[in-house]
């Protein structure tokens, strides 16, 4: 890893670590290495400096919330604002546990666009009608209910043909 | 009933006890009321699926009693559902019925000043 200009430059060995711990992030160093064809302290080093640089952010679990009858509903919502209170709204949602993601976007309008995760249909629109609705700067919602999932996946910096994106 | 008691039911209530209106599950109209005189000027504009979607989960009765305080009124609206009524009707009846209530609570505090 190289800094360039201000900008990290990460080689292929790096990358190729990057895979292998996005594939099981808990895999040990000499198991990458041997994997790699390169020293266990060379893996060791290499992640040292990516956690250092924040290259790579944090590791986490990927947790079935289905399985452990965390969420019955899923929904996303959009939440149309008065432009100058977007940023305020979307701090203020920033901080429910119901809001799992949040993005601002541009399509027709500025509208906010939130991953919503609630107990039962009650509680979601209990959720949307005592605390965003009445929202200073919130215009009107459209919520949708996620009936069925096709695919669910982090960032991967490899393609499908095991090909580097970057 | 009291003035006190009338005055009460009339006041304007804090935005986030305002009563928002939804079309369905999640789908906000963009329209509130924050009173009872607000909530009939409404009841009389509002998207009629809004006035069918609150009335059948009691939505209505329920905020007219909790947050306005007005128990009579509630019942009213209450007994509505019983009429299974839709569209235009629903909303004719509603108001009226809201209308009615919001005459005699206005009538009585200006009788008071007079």
């Amino acid at each position: 890893m190289k800094l360039k200009n201000n900008t990290l430059s990460l080689d292929a060995t790096d990358l190729e670590i990057l895979r292998a711990l996005q594939e099981n992030s808990r895999q040990t160093y000499v198991a990458i290495g041997r994997r790699l064809g390169i020293a266990h302290s060379t893996v060791y080093e290499r992640i040292k400096k990516m956690e250092e640089e924040r290259v790579i952010k944090k590791y986490t679990a990927l947790v079935d919330a289905d399985k452990i009858g965390a969420r019955n509903i899923t929904a996303m919502m959009s939440v149309y604002t008065d432009p100058k209170e977007t940023e305020r709204v979307a701090k203020k949602l920033a901080e429910s546990a119901e809001v799992v993601e949040l993005y601002a976007c541009i399509s027709e309008e500025l509208l906010i666009l939130a991953k919503v995760f609630a107990a039962s249909q009650e509680n979601l629109h209990a959720f949307i009608a005592n605390s965003v609705a009445p929202l200073p700067g919130v215009l009107r919602i459209r919520t949708s209910i996620i009936t069925r999932k096709f695919k669910e996946a982090q960032f991967s910096i490899t393609d499908d043909s095991g090909g580097v994106r970057l | 009933m009291s003035l006190e008691t009338a005055s009460k039911i009339l006041r304007p209530v804090p935005r986030e006890k305002a009563f928002y209106f939804f079309t369905s599950i999640g789908n906000y109209t963009g329209v509130s009321a924050s009173s009872l005189k607000e909530f009939l000027e409404r009841v009389n504009d509002v998207n009629v699926k809004s006035l069918e979607f609150h009335l059948y989960r009691g939505d209505f009765e329920k905020w007219i009693a909790e947050v306005l305080q007005d128990v009579e009124l509630a019942g009213e609206v209450k007994r509505l559902q019983r009429f299974d009524l839709t569209g235009d009707t629903l909303r004719s009846q509603l108001s009226m019925t809201v209308s009615r209530r919001y005459k005699r609570l206005t009538g009585q505090l200006g009788m008071a000043r007079t």
